[in-house]
């Protein structure tokens, strides 16, 4: 008998909700065949069996959330095996995340001795991502403060180790708080100190999903620990969008077909921004500035329910046309979600943009582990002093929110200044 | 640098003091180290090691005695006392020149008489009645402990012995008393009781060995029982009257019963105080409490540059811990970085009876009294190939974990070779591993120690051969 536990589908992911079966028991199933959809925090994944087998039962529910990761949710009977074999199989207890019960975190090693093989290869993480500060898995840890950081959702990358080799044990997460982590029970049901201030009957619940959470969890942590400083430019758009108009009316109609948006000469004068002022281009860690080599610009996509950050790797090496079309496929995946985690974890520098929705201006919070990201307000034409007279120019403010640890005010200025430039002086972005 | 005058002087050559000596010297620090009587201290002159080689001309002598068990046979098997004693002494004696050479060899001075602070960073040495001065901006004090006396009870080196007097007997007495169960009492009666003596063992509180877990102690119990030995817990002696070469003891049983016991010679075993004494310490402002002296984490007296290590600072009163904090000691006058402080849940504790005791951390019920949920594991030595061949089928392997996060709190085990086992989970505690990593642990196979990977698979549900 092969028990399939839950995938741990990305570093992040600590449980997840079953959203859809694709077999149902009796069904023959082989290696490499979908059998269920689950949602994570930030996704919805397909899972493949790694084994062949007939699925004898399926433990959890269509729609079961919060499942956690290494927890069994079917088993499969192997060849030989049939049905009575299953009388004898005892699954072990599934909690919800949220019950108490689940915090005593039965170790994932337990569920072996019914012969279970961690049926994904997923649990493998992404190794494109370059920083994972969401992410435990490269850190010098003691496994026991391993187990105590996933417990009490500690981020291991913003501990300091004190033990040997800046190893990281039980003492040093002792003096830590957790990192307003989504408190379980918040789904279900809310404290009774914070429903208290509203009438009974005068609001419902609505139970946060897996991206909500996380939404949560990331942002808090980044307001929390990161200090932010905001600096804001206005560029004037007129030169750029004429260069758009032209290119747009040049693309070919089949293949290679385009249509630019200001937004990706947007991302695309970013990535030679960050070329430009190295500096800048960092995340901070406690071990030491992480310098950036290669421009993976994320773009804040908005999406049912929350919102979602895809990557563009080495944007830095993408002509407008590439960009654009890479831009459109992340974020129409993105939507229905199907992206996979390495395309949207890690990133060096982040863009989001609400020109669309006529917001003038803005300052966003920066996503780590990145150290900086560009609010981009909306282009609109406004009245301007050019050469000592009023003149009408189309311009976009744009608000650089700074992780003040790694950018100082200087050098968040000198990167802003590079960027107007490319933006224009739009032929520069072709150079 | 004047001749007498060094970075660091270390007062007691006992584990603590001449390790302290050896890790400073390393560390680049002029170093002495000041000993009023042998090299080595107890430990390896008048402790653990001339015992372990009294223990072990026992547990030869025993498996003599069982040579049919194994499909051997031997007439008139028969011991030389002083033989015994002769090669327990030479054992300690090889051990002392060892260090010596150790010291020698890491360039310590070495300084000969009876050290008592004298004003700051200054040391008044005295040996053959005369005086010396030494300088050092850092001192160690190393002086370790001795038996305690009771009153009424105290050792008078022929009849009611201590430690010492027991270590080199002239002859096996025909009978013994023990007072105390702790490590020291319970070594002694194994001793003596393989040899032949009839041994009554007298503990005042409900269990012997009363620092190791309870279910252990009940195990020690039952096979000291079977071997012969007589055992009152919730007992004490209350008085005894000295013959020209035997002693009668007055027990109190408690619940208002008292025994009259005819022995030939006693050995105390009450525990021990501290060597605080003619030290100078009160004058310094070192804080003695109980008879120990007071150091905070990093065995630091309070006095600028005087520390203490050892049986001296406080309990558990054990060479390997002293050994430890005189490498903290050390490195903490060389100024090292990323140091840290000792858990005292990482320090092992062994027994060397027969049959053995060794634990690392909490017991059950300590574990459960710090409100820890726990899994508990457990595994026979009835259970294990390797034992049954070697024909030590008696023992058990027991592994406290919390529940909630896997940590291993605790391992408590009795049995053949269990001090030799500990160790393993001395450096799984060490390493801060959890249940997991012990369970993904390869033991080889056929040897006592896969005995430690069942115990911690048992905790869990898991357990393969039994």
């Amino acid at each position: 008998m092969i028990t399939i536990t839950m995938p741990a589908l990305s570093p992040t992911m600590e449980e997840g909700k079953l959203a859809k079966w694709l077999v149902k028991e009796g069904d023959t199933v082989s290696a490499g065949d979908i059998i269920a959809e689950i949602e994570t925090d930030k996704a919805t994944m397909e899972y493949e069996s790694i084994d062949d087998g007939i699925v004898g039962k399926l433990l959890v529910s269509e729609g079961q959330e919060a499942i956690k990761i290494n927890a069994p949710i079917a088993v499969l009977l192997e060849a030989g095996e049939d049905k009575a074999s299953l009388a004898n199989f005892k699954a072990p207890a599934i909690q919800p995340a949220a019950a108490p019960k689940a915090a005593s975190a039965e170790p994932a090693m337990a569920m072996k001795s019914d012969g279970a093989k961690s049926a994904m290869a997923a649990s493998a993480y992404p190794a494109a991502a370059p920083v994972r500060t969401g992410s435990n898995a490269r850190i010098a840890a003691s496994p026991l403060a391993r187990r105590l950081a996933a417990q009490k959702g500690l981020d291991l990358a913003r501990i300091t180790g004190s033990g040997p080799h800046g190893r990281i044990i039980k003492r040093d997460l002792e003096s830590v708080q957790p990192m307003a982590a989504p408190a379980p029970g918040t789904a279900g049901a809310p404290s009774a100190k914070e429903t208290a201030l509203f009438a009974e009957g005068s609001y419902e619940i609505v139970a946060h999903t897996p991206m909500r959470k996380t939404i949560a969890r990331r942002l808090t942590e980044s307001k929390t620990t990161i200090p932010h400083f905001y600096l804001t430019i206005d560029c004037d758009l007129d030169a750029l969008l004429e260069m758009r108009g032209k290119l747009n009316a040049l693309s070919p109609k089949d293949a290679g077909a385009y249509k630019l948006s200001v937004n990706d000469f947007i991302i695309r004068a970013s990535a030679l921004a960050l070329k430009r002022v190295p500096e800048a281009h960092a995340s901070w860690t406690d071990a030491g500035l992480l310098r950036h080599k290669h421009a993976d610009i994320g773009v804040a996509v908005s999406i049912d329910g929350g919102l979602i950050t895809p990557i563009i790797r080495q944007a830095d090496g993408m002509g407008l046309a590439e960009i654009s079309n890479t831009m459109r496929d992340l974020a129409e995946r993105a939507r229905v979600r199907k992206l996979k985690p390495a395309e949207y974890e890690g990133g060096t520098f982040s863009i989001s943009n609400l020109g669309m929705f006529g917001i003038r201006e803005f300052s966003a919070v920066i996503n780590p582990p990145h150290s900086m990201i560009l609010a981009v307000g909306a282009g609109e034409q406004r009245p301007v002093v050019k050469n000592g007279a009023l003149a009408i120019a189309t311009q976009m403010s744009c608000t650089l929110s700074c992780d003040h640890r790694v950018v100082d005010g200087v050098l968040g200025a000198q990167f802003l200044n590079v960027f107007r430039g490319f933006i224009e002086n739009p032929l520069t972005l072709m150079l | 640098m004047a001749e007498n005058s060094f970075d660091v002087a270390v007062i007691g050559s006992g584990p603590g003091g001449y390790v302290a000596a050896i890790r400073a010297a390393q560390l680049g620090l002029s170093v002495a180290i000041i000993e009023r009587d042998q090299l080595g201290g107890i430990c390896l002159n008048w402790g653990c090691i001339p015992t372990k080689a009294l223990l072990r001309s026992a547990e030869v002598f025993h498996l003599a005695q069982h040579l049919d068990a194994f499909g051997l046979a031997a007439d008139n098997v028969r011991f030389d006392a002083a033989k015994i004693v002769k090669r327990s002494r030479d054992v300690a004696s090889r051990l002392n020149m060892g260090v010596k050479h150790l010291l020698k060899k890491n360039k310590v001075t070495v300084i000969e008489g009876a050290a008592a602070l004298a004003g700051k960073g200054k040391i008044s040495v005295t040996a053959n009645g005369k005086a010396q001065d030494v300088t050092a901006k850092n001192i160690i004090l190393a002086t370790g402990a001795r038996a305690r006396q009771m009153p009424g009870l105290e050792t008078d080196g022929k009849l009611v012995w201590s430690y010492r007097e027991a270590m080199v007997p002239d002859a096996i007495p025909k009978s013994l008393l023990v007072v105390g169960s702790g490590a020291i009492g319970i070594e002694f009666a194994s001793f003596y009781r393989t040899m032949g003596s009839d041994v009554t063992v007298v503990e005042l509180l409900d269990r012997v060995l009363p620092v190791e877990d309870a279910e252990i102690s009940a195990l020690a119990r039952k096979a000291f029982e079977k071997q012969g030995m007589k055992i009152h817990t919730g007992a004490s002696v209350t008085g005894l009257s000295r013959g020209v070469d035997n002693v009668t003891a007055k027990i109190d049983l408690g619940g208002g019963k008292t025994e009259t016991l005819g022995v030939a010679r006693v050995i105390m075993a009450v525990g021990i105080t501290g060597n605080v004494e003619n030290l100078g310490l009160e004058a310094a402002g070192v804080k003695i409490e109980k008879s120990h002296v007071v150091v905070n984490e990093w065995c630091e007296t309070g006095v600028p540059g005087v520390y203490a290590i050892g049986d001296l600072a406080g309990p558990p009163w054990l060479a390997h811990k002293a050994s430890h904090e005189g490498v903290i000691a050390a490195e903490r006058i060389a100024g090292l970085k990323g140091l840290h402080p000792m858990d005292k849940s990482n320090v092992p504790g062994c027994t060397y009876c027969m049959p053995q005791v060794a634990s690392v951390g909490l017991t059950e019920a300590a574990a459960k009294a710090a409100g820890r949920e726990v899994r508990v594991g457990r595994f026979p030595f009835a259970g294990n190939g390797k034992a049954i061949a070697m024909g030590e089928t008696e023992g058990l392997v027991k592994t406290v974990f919390d529940a909630k996060t896997g940590e291993l709190l605790g391992a408590h085990m009795i049995g053949a070779e269990v001090t030799e086992l500990i160790q393993g989970y001395c450096v799984a505690k060490s390493l801060e591993t959890t249940e997991a990593e012990l369970m993904h642990t390869i033991f080889a196979h056929p040897t006592l120690s896969e005995m430690m990977h069942e115990s911690v698979l048992d905790a869990y549900g898991r357990v393969i051969h039994f």
